[in-house]
Parts: C-alpha cells; sequence; structure tokens
C-alpha cells in the first residue's frame, strides 16, 4: 500500500499546484463552453427550420469533432501562436456538435399541433420561439450542452502540449517521466481530478435541469 | 382530379381593395339575413409550383352567430379553406372580410388574436397549467392578472371543468374530453366574436364526442358566436350545423344551405353521394310530431259493450278502434275479429298499445315507434299520456314529400333571384329525389 501512501503525500505536498490547475481546467471548460452554447443554439435556432441547411451545420459541426485532438490543438499554433488560444479554439470546435444536434433535434420535437395552436392564437413567431419551442425544446438542448461538457472537460487534458496549462500538465509531467520514480503520482492525480471536474460539472446539469425544467413536461 | 381547364383567381378582386366598396357590393339585399360576420370574396390559394389551385375563388358568407360547416371529401380543400379564413395560409387571391373591415392585409398576429382557433390535436401548450393555456390570449392582449384569472375561472366553468380542481393541473394530466374542453376554452379566452374549428371532436371516442358535441351547442346559445366548423362527418355536420356547406374538389361549393334543405333536396348526385344511403331518415330528425296532421281514429272507453265497439269501427269505416281508459290513455286496439269474440272481456281483446310518442319528439322517433307497434301507426299522447292522435305511414310519407317540395320551392325561389344563390342552384336538378 506503499503507492497509495506515496500518491497522497503527493497530493498534500502540491495541493496548491493541484487547486491551481484544476481551477485553470475548469476556466478553460468554462469559457468555452459559453461561446460555444451561445453559438451552437443561435445556429440551431436559425437552421432547423430548412432541413439543408441543418444537414451542412451538422456536418461541418461533425466534421471537427472527427479531427484527432493532437492535430487540432496544433494546427492553430501558427496563426495564434502557443497558449490558451489554439486550446480554446480547438475545444470550441469540439464542443459545437452534441449542442447544436441537440437543439436542432429538440426545436424540431416539438409538437406541430402545439406550434399550429401557438399560432393561431396569435403568437408572433418571435413569441412562439421564446414561449413556446425554446421552453419545450429545452431539456433536450440541455443533455446536448451536458455531453459536450463532460466531452471538452477530458479532451481539455491535451491543452497542455499548447502551453494552455490545466490539469493535462500533471499528466504530462507522469508521462515524461515515465519508468522514473514518482511518474505515476501526478499522472494519476491528473486523471483523477479530471474526472472528479467532469463529475462535478455533470452535477451541476442535473441540478441545472432539475430547477429549469417546466414541471409540465419533467 | 385534375382540372381540364385550370382557372386562375380571378384578376379584378385585388383591385377592389377599396373599403367603401364594402358596403355596396356585399351587404346583403335580403333584410331577413343578418349582417355577415364572415365574408369571404373570391378567396383562392395556389400552392407555389402547382397549376391548379387548391381553393379557387371561394365566395361566402357567414351570418353573425351562425354556425357554418364544412364538409366534404377529404383533400377537398375544407381545411385550408378555414386556415385562409384566420391567414394561417396566406390566399393568393380575393378578400376576407370580418364584420365589414377588410382584413385580407392587416397584421395577421394581431388578426388571429381575435379569433378563436380550435384544432383536432388541440395543441394545448403541455409546460403551461390550464390556467396559463387559457389565459394565452388575454395575456398577450395585456389584460391585468386579476381579470385574467376571473376570466380563466369563468371559461372552464363554462366548459365545464372545476376551476378549483383544474386550474393548475398541466395538460399531460387531462383525458382526451378534458383537453378538447380546455382548447375550447382556451380558443375562446379573449371573447372572440368568431371561432374556427377544424374537426374539434374527431380525435374523441364516440360517447363522449356526443356529450361535446350537446354542450357546445348549448354554450353555443348562450355565446351566439360566429363559427365556421370543419369536418368529415356528415352526421356531425347535420347535428352542429345551422347551415352546411358541401365542398367538392378545390373548395368549390356543391350545396350551401340547411341540413333539413341538404336532406330533403341533394342538389346534385355529388351531394347525394356524399351524403349517402339514409338521407330521408336523417331528415326526419329536424320534424316534430306537433306539426303533423294526426289521424282521426275512432274512440272508445274500456266500458263500452262489445257490439257499441262493432257499430263505431263500422260508422268510422276503420279498421281499428282505440281503447282508452278514464283518464283517455289508449290502452288497446281493436278490430272487428277481435271484437266478434264476445267470449273475452273488452279490456283483454285485440292488440296492445306498445307505440305511443309525445307532441315534440321527432318524426325519427316517431318512425322508430311505428316500426316497433303491433298496428303500424304510433299514438300520439300529451305529457300526462292522454290520447291526442294517431300517425300513420302516410302521414311521414306525406311529411318527406313536403320538406322536399318546400326545399325545391326554396331553390326555385333563389334561382329568381341570381344575387344571393348559391352556385350550382340557379338550375336545380329535379333528379327526382
Amino acid at each position: 500500500m506503499s503507492g497509495f501512501q506515496n500518491w497522497l503525500e503527493y497530493l498534500n505536498d502540491r495541493q496548491e499546484l493541484i487547486q491551481e490547475l484544476t481551477i485553470e481546467h475548469a476556466i478553460l471548460v468554462i469559457q468555452v463552453m459559453v461561446a460555444a452554447i451561445a453559438l451552437s443554439v443561435l445556429l440551431g435556432i436559425l437552421v432547423h427550420r430548412v432541413e439543408v441547411l441543418s444537414n451542412i451545420a451538422l456536418s461541418i459541426t461533425s466534421i471537427f469533432i472527427t479531427i484527432p485532438s493532437l492535430a487540432l490543438f496544433t494546427l492553430f499554433i501558427p496563426i495564434v501562436g502557443i497558449g490558451k488560444r489554439p486550446a480554446q479554439i480547438a475545444l470550441f470546435m469540439y464542443a459545437l456538435l452534441p449542442i447544436l444536434r441537440n437543439t436542432v433535434t429538440g426545436l424540431n420535437g416539438v409538437n406541430p399541433a402545439v406550434e399550429e395552436s401557438a399560432k393561431g392564437m396569435g403568437m408572433s413567431s418571435t413569441q412562439r420561439l421564446l414561449k413556446v419551442k425554446l421552453p419545450l425544446a429545452w431539456p433536450v438542448i440541455l443533455t446536448g450542452i451536458r455531453v459536450s461538457t463532460l466531452l471538452i472537460t477530458g479532451i481539455a487534458a491535451i491543452a497542455t502540449l499548447v502551453g494552455a496549462g490545466g490539469l493535462g500538465d500533471l499528466i504530462q509531467a507522469g508521462f515524461s517521466r515515465l519508468g522514473l520514480p514518482g511518474a505515476y503520482e501526478p499522472l494519476w492525480t491528473g486523471v483523477i481530478f479530471t474526472v472528479l471536474l467532469a463529475l462535478t460539472f455533470d452535477l451541476m446539469y442535473l441540478v441545472l435541469r432539475r430547477f429549469t425544467t417546466p414541471s409540465g413536461i419533467r | 382530379m385534375t382540372d381540364p381547364m385550370p382557372h386562375t383567381g380571378s384578376p379584378e378582386t385585388d383591385d377592389m381593395l377599396d373599403d367603401v366598396s364594402i358596403e355596396d357590393d356585399l351587404r346583403p339585399t335580403d333584410p331577413d339575413t343578418p349582417e355577415p360576420m364572415i365574408q369571404l370574396d373570391g378567396v383562392s390559394k395556389t400552392y407555389p409550383g402547382s397549376d391548379i389551385p387548391a381553393v379557387d375563388a371561394l365566395t361566402l358568407d357567414v351570418p353573425k352567430g351562425e354556425i357554418l360547416i364544412l364538409v366534404g371529401p377529404s383533400g377537398c380543400g375544407k381545411s385550408t379553406t378555414l386556415r385562409l379564413i384566420n391567414r394561417m395560409i396566406e390566399p393568393t387571391g380575393g378578400r376576407i372580410i370580418f364584420d365589414g373591415r377588410d382584413v385580407t392585409r392587416v397584421n395577421a398576429d394581431e388578426l388571429r388574436r381575435h379569433i378563436g382557433y380550435v384544432i383536432q390535436q388541440i395543441g394545448l401548450f403541455p409546460h403551461r397549467t390550464i390556467a396559463e393555456n387559457v389565459g394565452t390570449v388575454p395575456k398577450m392582449l395585456g389584460w391585468d392578472k386579476a381579470k385574467i384569472s376571473a376570466r380563466v375561472d369563468e371559461l372552464l366553468e363554462v366548459t365545464g371543468l372545476d376551476p378549483s380542481i383544474f386550474r393548475d393541473r398541466y395538460p399531460k394530466e387531462l383525458s382526451g374530453g378534458q383537453a378538447q374542453r380546455v382548447g375550447v376554452a382556451r380558443a375562446l379566452g379573449a371573447d372572440p366574436p368568431v371561432l374556427l374549428m377544424d374537426e374539434p371532436f374527431g380525435a374523441i371516442d364516440p360517447i363522449t364526442r356526443d356529450r361535446l358535441q350537446n354542450e357546445f351547442l348549448r354554450l353555443q346559445d348562450e355565446l351566439q358566436k360566429t363559427i365556421v366548423f370543419v369536418t368529415h362527418d356528415i352526421d356531425e355536420a347535420i347535428k352542429m350545423g345551422d347551415r352546411i356547406a358541401i365542398l367538392r374538389d378545390r373548395s368549390q361549393v356543391a350545396q350551401l344551405d340547411t341540413p333539413q334543405r341538404i336532406l330533403s333536396l341533394p342538389i346534385d348526385d355529388f351531394v347525394a353521394d356524399f351524403i349517402g344511403s339514409g338521407a330521408a331518415l336523417k331528415g326526419l330528425n329536424f320534424e316534430r310530431v306537433r306539426d303533423l296532421d294526426l289521424a282521426d281514429y275512432p274512440v272508445a272507453r274500456s266500458d263500452i259493450g262489445h257490439a257499441k265497439a262493432v257499430e263505431m269501427l263500422r260508422e268510422a269505416h276503420q279498421r281499428w278502434l282505440l281503447l282508452l281508459d278514464e283518464q283517455e290513455r289508449p290502452l288497446r286496439w281493436l278490430n272487428e275479429p277481435a271484437l266478434d269474440r264476445t267470449d273475452r272481456p273488452i279490456t283483454e281483446t285485440g292488440l296492445p298499445v306498445t307505440a305511443t310518442v309525445e307532441p315534440n319528439a321527432t318524426l325519427h322517433d316517431t318512425l322508430e315507434a311505428m316500426l316497433n307497434s303491433s298496428t303500424g301507426c304510433a299514438i300520439v299522447t300529451d305529457e300526462r299520456g292522454r290520447y291526442q292522435g294517431v300517425v300513420e305511414i302516410e302521414v311521414l310519407n306525406a311529411a318527406i314529400t313536403r320538406m322536399r317540395h318546400e326545399a325545391r320551392d326554396h331553390y326555385e325561389e333563389l334561382g329568381l333571384d341570381h344575387s344571393s344563390a348559391p352556385p350550382h342552384v340557379s338550375a336545380p336538378s329535379g333528379n327526382g329525389r
């Protein structure tokens, strides 16, 4: 059990660093998510009525998600240099698809009779969107946001390679010392804290979902 | 189905948009007809990419307080027509006039807030409570909270839902019938003068549908809304309609009239086919016994002797004599062979009375009674069961013939007056039905 004790010791010694990196990681994810939610939901609203446009938007964001992450992170270095920026761009591109897909699905999943009656009562298209369609599609959209967040929380560990920091730093530190004593402590710490961070986000979404879903459709 | 000579919407209708002309052109000349609430003037809809209009130059007036039924085979454009009225579908030609005001070009959302709209699938907002659903239009119109709340309670009550139970429920907690009541309550939200209903009771089980129809008719008696109601069910049309417009392809009016007259005299084979068999039978629902000439039968009290009874029967030249009790209630039918059997008391001979109807019974019920009767005629009694007269099958026959004649006379009269005659009516086809 000495390995586990070593690890606890490591945690104790590096408390401050771990905390710092976790916060850095979380901030990276949050920044990216805010931008990705704004763009994807807006884009989803714009394209959901026209099948061709929806398909184009979904295809493009699907292509983003298939680009190997190692490549995507480094792809932007020539343009924006190293540091936070290339990581943010890459993560942003990964985050789009789940949100966009669920926004389109959610909005198109609203019962046509509900839309018809809303229109028949004289609701304008903006009122129909804001007061009927978005509230009804919200649980589906939120699920997309949740999936997206989990996805990029994991991928953000690669950000260390372009100098964006985060918990990837610990994984990288362990990786570079592989075979030497003290390699596994930072490696495990990086992995475990990334997972814990993802679980924390997930829990927050559960709570958010509970409080933002209208009770009639809960 | 395809029209060999597709028409385009008449071009002159677009040029007649000045409001002034409405007053002169479209007001009915007949002083008996109430003012029209809805006027469709050559309204057409041709979908892009199609040469054949879905609705072809439809002209139709709906007087205030009337239920007009649009009925026709599927694909005839009846729903499209309804949706043109509140501009859910924008017409490509013609004018829509509400209460004398041309609304063909006004803001459609604004217009719809003043027209109730009920659809078969109801479309309640699942994320809002029943109260919020019913209060949707008043809220949009900026009513204050207390007024909306009072209105919601009032509407739930008139549609037969207890506000204290249903206000705060969600649509998912309602049965189909309850949801449809909420749908009607919501359509009545801001007390619109006009209601458009697209097969509102189509998806409801027959028993609940019948109840909702009856309740709705009772409600309409109070509210006196102008209603356009789409259905594919001719029986529902006959039951609900003040007038029925039977539509054929491209929303062409095949016949537009009261249910009674349509049943009495289908104007052509299309209408006759659509009504189907039993039109005469259905027509019997519109006449009541009290309007008939009752046949006179010899009647006698039960204390009459056999010999006296036979004598009465011979004098009256009838086959049957009706025996009454002390309260003048019919007891038994007696004929000569029965009276010849003097061994039996007079109250036990002959045939029992099985078919009696009250004066306000429909002829349909009367016919039913006759078919069950031992003598082939129905006895009419007043509310205390006292004998009033007898209905014979010939009288029903005469009633049907009379209705048919009345309808034909009506059409011939209309035929002279071309301005108000619906299409196909000016030349009544005496198809002998």
